[in-house]
């Protein structure tokens, strides 16, 4: 029987093919490939199934998971289940969407990439930046590349990074930034406020010093208030001040172009895209409007133009001359497919939120924080958060005077049905036991309230 | 002959579609929960921090906003539209049943770092496609993590890298060697790893030019980067050989999975000597291209290196799958975390609907619809089948439209313009970079002959419009949503437009 996927599959037509190239067997088409190398059969891949066995087969296989929608989960640190309303869905899945290539015929594909522009210009502004491209895979090699972007435009080699970083975001960075001797230096963060001390970063940064670079909120939850500091001292040493964003904190905290980002961050996959196991993800990458940094961008950008006669307006992608097919080996990036869908998908998600669902939205992530920081720290022996100030999304807990392992909790949280933080113990050892947790909008107060029982229970047990 | 019409709604930007002050989906969370007790965020965040005015994105109701994306995905056009036979990027019909069961809640709302026990059907997935990934390339492990053709590039080009540090040779070993037909991504992720790039030159045939490939290796080569088919749908016959240079010299070989299509269940890299590979699941594996990704770029291979691949693969141990750091040499990450999971389960699900058996015949079915597709277009007026005369090409063949050009000024760009009045996609042009006006075609297995022969008619009737009078094609496309669009323009230094924010300034400082 032929598959439903290979349209030539039936015997008539394979013959019909064979005979309009000139050959009696398909095999003649392989005996270019040398006698010593062609494979007889495979025999270790599965068979041929329909669509009824192949469904049953993975949905079999994919019921072992537990999702935060079976468990109540508060994992966060980087993704976080946030809500996606049901027209992301529906839209991003139309299959004139899904199933097109990177718009290299604008003509025939204006609705992906007045889409894409779309997403670029409601990035550009919630992050008050003018540019912004059009996707990179994830934070973290967007931070690999705006290390090497800093070094390209500085001409110097050394990127200075907060200590408390995510390590997955730091080892992508390293991939990125060593093989070219880009070396990553490590600042200090006081154990108490988490702030970097200005006095120690003025002793860091150098005429060596290509980028500094900040998040806020930080990895592990709290503000950065000096944010305008780092900025100036960064400036103050010719180098670059690189910001990593979440954009959900972007309708309440003010955003990186009010305070001199040069180059900005961030992940993207908040705005309408799911969790996924990690992947994908949306990476941000965004710079200041001067013809120097846009030159050495990485990405796709797509622009703004018109008919050739001049009458109509329309969209295609511009500055290609930075890109590898036209610029191969100096080229300022090698990326080629990108995460365009998940653009797209967060373009939507912007435009159903507007200006007001970002704030009301940013409102109630630091409101369901701060609740669930204040019922925590009222279980025995739980600090949380460990550094003082507010905090967004993420927060640490710490188990050292519960009497109990952090791991332990954890395991007898799962027993309950709750997913909680990942341990930071192996990566930051000086913050003793520490997990760091999660909530966003999609936890409720009961939520957090049945987090708090489970705690009590077990800690004080 | 066409009856092709794309939507033209002239859609205006989102900033001009709807009222000014309404809200759509802006309150996801239940209005009580604002009372929570806490204190005003505006004596718990300082001043600095506080963002002043709400930020300026438009106001829309969902209706305008679903209104919106459904016109302009109207004025798009995806494999579901029709014919796309955009070469090296195999746009083959992408299965929905894959779609239907990626989109499920068990993929959806997992989190990277949930325990193992929680996620041990994500982790067997990845663990078997890791598996057969290895059994269709005659690899010995694969990392799931990168994100894309280039990124498993990178990811090799590290591994290559690591290799001959750890042999106390990279000082040495400075050179990654690309054929001149190679894909541009090839020549950046070497550099960006700190290689020199050099370039060997093609022979008639399309295929490297063995002598200049034994004059350009030497114990300052790193390895050799090569897609096999190469770019012009030719197989490296002499790739045994090639082999044997580049290990004689003590490189590594490289390959570029992105043709991988053409040859499954046929050959594989591994028995013709390459140490690494990278597939491109949103080509071979049908995964759907999404505009521009995502797609995953898995990269396997040989034994000897698989201390090096990024951390972590997935392993077993009996009935259980651990996420597996034991890789000594490792690499580190060059992603966030294991790969794009939800495209994972995408390909998974083809290899299981194909089978082993099927995806021998992707690529029988391959090969044959392009060289059916070759041989007609090359039949017509004005158009050639340049290089290796005579040699059936595989899963792709280049045209030339030289002779085009020379008799009518007609050119590769037209023609492809001009096919998009057809309601079809056009070729990809001017690549690879050694045939003069290139248009690049890759049908793939899922296209029918009577579509096939429909897309040969269609370059019939260019070249008779082209030869009569060229007017009609030199002024395409018509049936678009746009016609032909200012690109020198969008990209001129002083009228570029990046954003909405940029064309706002841009016309405030107009007088
Ligand atoms: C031959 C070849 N190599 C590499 C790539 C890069 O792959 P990706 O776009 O997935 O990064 C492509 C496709 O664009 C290609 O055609």
């Amino acid at each position: 029987m032929s598959h439903p996927y290979l349209s030539n599959d039936p015997a008539d037509i394979r013959r019909k093919l064979l005979d309009a190239i000139g050959i009696s067997s398909v095999n003649e088409a392989f005996s270019d490939i040398p006698k010593q190398v062609r494979l007889a059969k495979s025999t270790s891949l599965p068979k041929p199934g329909s669509e009824v066995e192949v469904r049953r087969e993975v949905e079999r296989i994919l019921s072992n998971n537990v999702t935060s929608k079976d468990a109540l989960s508060f994992l966060g640190g980087g993704v976080w289940g946030h809500h996606v309303p049901a027209a992301v869905d529906t839209l991003a899945g139309r299959g004139e969407f899904l199933t097109s290539y990177t718009p290299y015929q604008p003509e025939i594909s204006q609705g992906m990439l007045q889409s894409l522009f779309e997403y670029q210009s409601m990035m550009a502004e919630l992050l008050e930046v003018d540019v912004v491209n059009s996707s990179m895979y994830d934070w973290a090699s967007a931070l690999g590349e705006a290390a090497r972007m800093s070094a390209r435009i500085t001409h110097r080699n050394e990127f200075i990074v907060p200590h408390f970083l995510s390590p997955e975001r730091l080892a992508v960075l390293k991939s990125y930034a060593n093989p070219i001797g880009i070396r990553i230096k490590e600042v200090h963060q006081s154990l108490h406020t988490g702030q970097i001390s200005l006095e120690a970063l003025k002793e860091e940064v150098s005429s060596q010093t290509a980028g500094l670079y900040t998040e806020n909120p930080a990895y592990l939850g709290h503000l950065v208030h000096n944010v305008e500091a780092l900025a100036e001292i960064a400036h103050d040493v010719g180098s670059l001040f690189i910001v990593g964003v979440d954009p959900t904190s972007l309708g309440v905290l003010n955003p990186p172009g009010r305070y001199d980002a040069d180059i900005v961050v961030g992940e993207g996959q908040p705005l309408g895209n799911y969790v996924n196991y990690g992947g994908p993800l949306l990476g941000i990458f965004a710079c200041r409007n001067d013809p120097q940094l846009i030159r050495q961008m990485p990405g796709r950008l797509v622009g703004m133009t018109t008919t050739k006669d001049g009458g109509e307006q329309g969209y295609c992608m511009v500055l290609q001359t930075r890109e590898q097919h036209i610029r191969r080996e100096k080229a300022t990036s090698n990326i080629c497919t990108n995460h365009a869908l998940c653009a797209l998908r967060a373009a939507i998600y912007m435009a159903l939120m507007g200006g007001g669902g970002f704030r009301r939205l940013g409102e109630h992530l630091f409101s369901i924080t701060q609740y669930a920081t204040q019922q925590l720290s009222r279980v025995d022996g739980v600090r949380t958060p460990v550094f003082s100030g507010c905090h967004f999304k993420d927060f640490t807990v710490n188990f050292d005077r519960t009497g109990k392992k952090g791991v332990e909790v954890s395991k007898r949280l799962l027993e309950r049905g709750i997913m909680g933080g990942q341990p930071l113990e192996r990566d930051f050892p000086e913050l003793g036991d520490t997990f760091l947790y999660a909530v966003t909008e999609i936890h409720t107060q009961g939520d957090v309230d049945a987090l708090c029982e489970a705690l009590k229970e077990i800690v004080e047990a | 002959m066409t009856g092709f019409r794309q939507a033209r709604w002239n859609e205006p930007s989102i900033f001009k579609v709807g009222r000014t002050k309404s809200h759509g989906v802006c309150s996801p969370f239940s209005s009580e929960d604002q009372k929570m007790g806490v204190d005003a965020l505006t004596r718990l965040i300082p001043k600095n921090l506080l963002r002043r005015d709400e930020p300026n994105l438009p106001a829309l109701s969902e209706v305008d906003v679903v209104r919106h994306f459904t016109r302009l995905s109207q004025a798009n056009f995806g494999v579901d539209n029709g014919a796309y036979p955009l070469g090296s990027c195999t746009m083959k019909y992408s299965p929905k049943v894959n779609d239907a069961i990626a989109n499920s809640d068990k993929v959806h709302w997992i989190h990277p770092h949930q325990d193992e026990s929680t996620v041990q059907g994500a982790l067997e997935i990845m663990y078997k496609l890791s598996q057969w990934f290895s059994e269709i390339t005659g690899m010995n492990g694969f990392t799931l993590q990168p994100s894309a053709g280039a990124h498993g590039e990178y990811t090799g080009a590290l591994i290559m890298r690591a290799y001959h540090r750890e042999r106390g040779d990279l000082e040495r070993r400075r050179e990654i060697i690309v054929p001149d037909s190679a894909h541009g991504t090839n020549l950046a992720s070497a550099s960006m790893v700190g290689f020199h790039v050099v370039v060997v030159p093609s022979n008639e045939k399309g295929c490297v030019d063995m002598d200049a490939l034994e004059s350009a290796v030497s114990e300052r080569t790193a390895g050799l980067m090569l897609t096999n088919p190469n770019t012009l749908g030719i197989f490296e016959e002499n790739i045994l050989e090639i082999s044997r240079i580049i290990h004689d010299v003590g490189g590594l070989l490289y390959y570029d999975g992105a043709n991988l299509n053409a040859i499954m269940g046929k050959a594989r890299p591994g028995d013709m000597g390459f140490d690494i590979v990278h597939l491109n699941l949103h080509k071979t594996f049908s995964t759907p291209h999404g505009g521009g990704g995502p797609g995953a770029g898995p990269v396997g291979v040989v034994e000897a290196l698989e201390g090096f691949l990024p951390v972590p693969t997935v392993g077993r141990d009996g009935e259980h799958f651990y996420l597996n750091y034991d890789h000594p040499q490792t690499i580190g990450r060059v992603g966030g975390f294991y790969g794009n999971f939800e495209v994972l389960v995408k390909a998974f699900t083809y290899v299981l609907s194909m089978g082993g058996d099927g995806l021998s015949r992707v690529a029988e079915l391959s090969v044959l619809n392009a060289n059916y597709l070759a041989r007609k277009i090359s039949e017509i007026k004005g158009f050639s089948l340049p290089y290796g005369s005579g040699i059936l090409r595989k899963h792709e063949c280049v045209i030339s439209c030289s002779k085009l050009k020379m008799d009518t000024s007609v050119t590769a760009k037209d023609v492809a313009k001009r096919l998009l009045d057809f309601g079809v996609h056009a070729p990809t042009m001017y690549f690879p970079l050694i045939v003069e006006e290139a248009l690049m075609l890759e049908p793939t297995e899922t296209e029918s002959l009577e579509e096939l022969d429909r897309y040969a008619s269609i370059f019939a009737q260019i070249s008779r419009e082209a030869y009569e009078d060229p007017t009609i094609v030199l002024n395409a496309p018509h049936n678009t949503s746009v016609g032909a669009l200012d690109e020198v323009k969008a990209s001129h230094p002083r009228t570029f437009c990046l954003s909405w924010r940029m064309r706002k300034k841009q016309q405030e400082r107009k007088p």
